[in-house]
């Protein structure tokens, strides 16, 4: 199937509310659905049988700092049957801090594990009922969130505060 | 009064955890893992990684265009021209720049190369993960002569740092097509000779068959791809399904196993290798003469001797490294098929000289989730063989 039509049949089987914009750029398309139903929308797109997404080549954040809302969580999908791909996005909102949550989808494609403590760990934000939420690659007493666009690239202790060397953990 | 229990089912029961890493020789680099053992038996692998992480995707947001592709390089380090070409055919389509044919073929040459390149330490060190020292020897002389080669390109043996964004920095030295087709010509016979060392040695079958098995639906599940797949009984290979930079007109097969285990990954590595081999020899045939690098004024480099000569090269070229680069507003995905598997670019532009977003989606990373799984109820000793039949690259999995 081709990006529009799959987008179409996303379209037509959860209507206006919960499939809100498509954009199209160069052959792709991006669809950003509502991400109270990001579960609803993948089981379908995975267990269709003309979609048969059976296969999650990542699952990453992008932070629109400082628009609103403010965080993009992206999901590229591939289908080893159809041999086509397809991305969909749901749009989080941080109001307060710890206050980015969207599900995980780890249980419909194992391999968002990583990819969302990952993602998690990089921008602050919470996947709800994932089976292993601790951090993948930054170290467990890091309090900060690298890939926010207002993390600073470098700076002194006062710009990244919470990197200040502590007594007994390594500092930076 | 309750009765003494057997010493032995005490002993029996007890799960100890031990420490693999981050520094041993078996890891090959730096990868921990706490692994979870019920007397030689895995009962569990608990992998810790970061040991390795520089924060690639932040450093690209704050870089031009252009100088993202070295830092691509030292992602994949064994097979430094696939990242670069990921990441150049990604700009490519969101500029809509088309590429020169010979530029193509070359590229093919050159991502042929770092797919040998790659498999080859990993054979030598898989073999020597399971303790056949002599392989690594023989691969690393073939590694050289592919070196030599890549040297002979751009000046880099391990990172060539030859693509660029609309073709290649500069044309093949003279001599270079020869030599390739003389590596290419004895270049099978070589692989006979590792077969000759491995395939069916029985301490190696005993070591790899049967061990580390990862069913095919597990393997898509957990979002395996490349040999991992192939292995597994999958004949997915991007180059075929979603053919890049020309591929469609090249002829070669997928190879597949359906062991799901160690062996019919070396298997399909092996004959991986022969059918890039296959892939070079027909790209020496058709190397087309013509430019190297498209002829798009503002978004690609203007050849060096028009920098010299015309005025409005050097201001393309000015303007290019001052303000770089400026692709419109979008996004898009790019995958090709490295050694490792779907290495793919997902790119955010916001109409800016940087990226607005680089997701890098490193092969090697996704293929380690598999571990866990592939390594439950196996021998300590078969962990490591499991392990080193992933072929991890830390600086990828890290990123």
């Amino acid at each position: 199937m081709n990006q529009e039509s799959i987008g179409e049949k996303l379209l037509a089987k959860f209507g206006p509310d919960v499939i809100r914009t498509a954009v199209t750029f160069r052959d792709q398309v991006a669809v950003t659905v509502a991400k109270e139903r990001i579960l609803d929308v993948c089981k379908f797109l995975k267990e269709d049988p003309e979609l048969a997404f059976n296969f999650l080549s990542f699952v990453a954040g992008v932070d629109r700092y400082p628009e609103t809302p403010r965080f993009e969580v992206v999901y590229q999908l591939y289908s080893l049957k159809r041999n086509h791909r397809f991305r969909i996005k749901a749009l989080v909102e941080e109001s307060e801090p710890g206050s980015a949550v969207i599900d995980s989808v780890a249980s419909i494609w194992p391999t968002a594990n990583w990819h969302e403590r990952e993602t998690a760990e990089m921008f602050g934000m919470t996947f709800r009922n994932h089976p292993d939420p601790r951090k993948l690659l930054l170290p467990e007493d890091w309090t900060c969130h690298p890939l926010r666009k207002d993390f600073p690239l470098y700076g002194t202790d006062e710009d990244t505060p919470d990197l200040r060397s502590k007594a007994g953990s390594q500092g930076i | 009064m309750p009765e003494e229990a057997d010493l032995r089912d005490i002993s029996r029961s007890e799960i100890i955890e031990l420490n693999l890493g981050p520094h041993h020789p078996s890891t090959h680099g730096v990868f921990r893992a706490v692994v979870e053992l019920d007397g030689e038996m895995v009962v569990d692998v608990v992998p810790h990684l970061g040991y390795l992480h520089r924060g690639y995707e932040k450093t690209c947001e704050n870089k031009h265009y252009h100088q993202v592709i070295p830092l691509a390089e030292r992602c994949d380090y064994m097979g430094a021209s696939s990242n670069s070409l990921c990441y150049c055919l990604t700009l490519e389509k969101m500029l809509d720049v088309e590429v020169p044919e010979r530029a193509q073929v070359i590229r093919v040459i050159m991502a042929e190369l770092s797919r040998i390149f790659s498999h080859l330490f990993w054979l030598g060190t898989h073999g020597h993960d399971v303790g056949a020292m002599t392989p690594l020897f023989y691969m690393l002389r073939e590694r050289e002569e592919i070196m030599n080669l890549f040297e002979l390109t751009a000046g880099g043996r391990l990172m060539p740092n030859y693509m660029r964004i609309g073709g290649l920095i500069r044309d093949l030295e003279e001599g270079f097509v020869e030599r390739l087709q003389s590596f290419t010509e004895h270049f099978d016979r070589r692989v006979d000779e590792y077969e000759t060392l491995l395939t069916k040695n029985a301490i190696y079958m005993d070591r790899t068959k049967g061990i580390g098995v990862l069913p095919l639906e597990e393997a898509i599940a957990l979002g395996a791809s490349g040999p991992m797949i192939r292995g597994s009984g999958l004949a997915w290979d991007i180059r075929k399904s979603e053919p890049y930079s020309g591929y469609e007109q090249y002829q070669f097969d997928v190879p597949v196993e359906t062991g799901c285990d160690v062996y019919s990954r070396y298997l399909v590595r092996v004959a991986e290798m022969r059918q890039s081999n296959r892939i070079l020899k027909q790209a020496i045939d058709r190397l087309p003469e013509g430019p190297i690098r498209a002829a798009s004024p503002g978004v690609v480099f203007p050849p060096q001797e028009e920098i010299y000569t015309k005025m409005e090269s050097l201001i393309h070229h000015f303007m290019l490294v001052v303000e770089g680069l400026k692709p419109l507003v979008g996004e898009y995905y790019q995958t090709i098929e490295s050694a490792r598997g779907e290495m793919g670019c997902y790119l955010v532009s916001d109409g800016g000289s940087k990226p607005y977003r680089l997701k890098w989606r490193a092969p090697a990373f996704v293929n380690l989730e598999t571990l866990a799984r592939m390594s439950r109820g196996y021998f300590f000793a078969d962990l490591i063989a499991i392990l080193s039949s992933i072929d991890i690259v830390l600086a990828e999995v890290d990123r």
